[in-house]
């Protein structure tokens, strides 16, 4: 059989048709947060997170309850961790690193102690949502939901407090609240994204999208359409790709992103070049 | 659906003319045990320009913050337009200081400006529509009104410090405020591009009426500009016309310690025996 046949084959099935729709909802939440994830710079933030939900998750499968929960708790508990011990400055690194490297450590720790399938324990670190219980999708696709609407609520404030903190702060938007309560947001959208692509490769569909479209346009609400653009193609396009072959969707989902950011950055250049050198003009 | 309500009506709000745009009673302002300044009484008229001056960490800044409200008096009152100063007031403009800003952040000049028009609302706010077109007409004008729209579609981080400056202060007029605070808007630009911003802000004060608290290192780009000066020294301070306070007398009680205040071609330079103290007005 060859590939375009078994694609479509396995298009058909019910649990193929419900990961898609998880990863759609997964590809809108990441896409939304990406430009601002990079606004804020909290790649490392993203990543720490990623780590703590993976701990989460692997708890959960020691003790036998959903990894969704687990992932989920664990995520929380990062972005509670890192508002609290620093919220801002040079020192956000570090604790990050500290708390990363911890999490990871007690996740592998639950992992060693779990006598179940290996296969569910690989599927935490690099992804495979084809494994994933309906219950699981159902709890991740609601938070998901949820972490949207909160966006849309807050979006012009939150926008405002991540490019021009300063002046946003002079006129009354609470910027200082605004810092856990992304966090929050982001972990719940990573506990979603653990379960798709693994806690490794969150960074493909949380900061990618976002890193890309920031190099081909300055527009910020052009660069959150097509951030959502470049997620839902690499997570869409990664799922599809990975069914015939039946290979890990993290490895396609990754190789979409990145060559979508690598070319945006080869446009991004040209348009770069292209700007008018700039006089001064004086009053 | 996201209304933006009153963008209109605000700016055709008659002001109450006599009433002070500033009125700071018996001002006291402490950290922990360290006061910075007390029983300060200033009284802003609109369209005046007052410009803060002293050393770092005498204060310049917190009065900023305590006008905007985001800092407490320890004592006396402070009221803009007749209430008391709070969190997010619209009536007020607000110009800080250039910093570098990463080339790939995605906000291009008239999403500032936009930003300083409406970026503290809630909600998404919807592109199209007559709010939307409302909007994008008062941000052009504000362009326009500051000569930064040739560049206003480009990525604020690829500018110049002189453009950015030129949109900070297009920002902070777009919503049509009472009073404009500058916080060291003329720090790391040229002398060129510091005439240029204190001058916009000075048009501003007179063709709008706009009250301006304009804190600053640097008295000669503004010397020409201003009403009053406002020097806070440890705690001490002296509010007068430029006249008044830029003497040798003056500064010499202020900082307690000789000084000499210079004329030279319409410039003031101020030299003191202890050079860290004053040497922010001698040009390098």
């Amino acid at each position: 059989m060859d590939f375009f046949t078994t694609t479509g084959d396995m298009l058909q099935l019910g649990f193929v048709q419900q990961a898609l729709l998880a990863a759609a909802v997964l590809g809108l939440a990441s896409g939304v947060l990406a430009p601002l994830v990079v606004a804020r710079q909290m790649a490392f933030a993203v990543h720490g997170t990623a780590e703590l939900a993976f701990t989460g998750a692997a708890a959960a499968l020691l003790l036998g309850l959903s990894t969704g929960g687990g992932a989920l708790i664990g995520a929380l508990l990062a972005a509670a961790l890192l508002g609290v011990l620093s919220l801002r400055g040079k020192e956000r690194d570090a604790v990050i690193g500290v708390v990363l490297a911890f999490g990871l450590g007690l996740g592998v720790l639950f992992q060693g102690l779990y006598k179940g399938r290996t296969s569910n324990k690989f599927s935490l670190l690099v992804g495979q949502i084809i494994s994933t219980d309906s219950t699981d999708l159902v709890l991740l696709c609601g938070s998901a939901i949820i972490v949207l609407i909160i966006i849309a609520v807050i979006y012009r404030p939150l926008l405002f407090a991540s490019v021009d903190p300063d002046v946003a702060m002079a006129r009354g938007v609470p910027v200082r609240a605004f810092g856990p309560l992304f966090a929050v947001l982001v972990g719940v959208a990573t506990s979603l994204g653990v379960q798709l692509v693994g806690a490794l490769l969150v960074l493909s569909l949380m900061v990618t999208p976002g890193a890309a479209a920031a190099r081909v346009t300055a527009n910020p609400v052009t660069a959150t359409v097509l951030a959502v653009l470049f997620a839902e193609t690499a997570v869409l396009g990664g799922i599809v790709l990975s069914l015939a072959p039946g290979l890990q969707i993290s490895a396609f989902v990754t190789i979409i992103s990145f060559s979508i950011y690598v070319i945006c950055r080869l446009i991004g250049n040209r348009r770069v070049e292209r700007l008018p050198k700039l006089q001064p003009v004086l009053v | 659906m996201s209304v933006e309500p009153g963008l209109g009506a605000t700016a055709l709000a008659p002001r109450p003319e006599p009433e002070p745009v500033v009125r700071l009673r018996g001002g006291r302002l402490r950290y922990g045990n360290r006061v910075l300044w007390d029983q300060l009484d200033l009284d802003i008229r609109p369209g005046e320009f007052v410009a803060v001056l002293g050393p770092n960490g005498s204060g310049k800044t917190s009065l900023i913050r305590v006008l905007l409200g985001l800092q407490q008096l320890a004592g006396g009152t402070v009221q803009i337009e007749g209430s008391p100063a709070r969190r997010g007031n619209g009536r007020i403009g607000y110009i800080p200081q250039q910093r570098a800003v990463d080339p790939t952040l995605t906000v291009r000049g008239k999403d500032m400006v936009g930003m300083g028009l409406t970026g503290h609302r809630w909600g998404i706010g919807l592109p199209f529509g007559q709010a939307a077109r409302e909007r994008k007409r008062l941000v052009d004008q504000a362009l326009v009104a500051v000569g930064a729209s040739e560049y206003a579609h480009l990525p604020i981080g690829m500018l110049s410090g002189g453009e950015q400056q030129r949109l900070r202060v297009a920002q902070a007029v777009v919503g049509n405020p009472g009073l404009l605070l500058c916080d060291e808007p003329l720090l790391s630009l040229d002398l060129a591009h510091q005439r240029m911003v204190s001058q916009l802000v000075a048009r501003r004060a007179r063709e709008a009426n706009t009250a301006v608290v304009f804190v600053t290192h640097e008295i000669n780009p503004v010397l020409p500009l201003v009403d009053r000066v406002l020097y806070l020294v440890e705690g001490r301070f002296k509010i007068g016309t430029p006249d008044e306070v830029m003497t040798s007398e003056t500064l010499s009680e202020l900082f307690r310690t000789p000084i000499s205040v210079l004329r030279v071609d319409g410039r003031l330079v101020v030299v003191g025996d202890q050079e860290p103290i004053v040497h922010h007005h001698v040009e390098a």
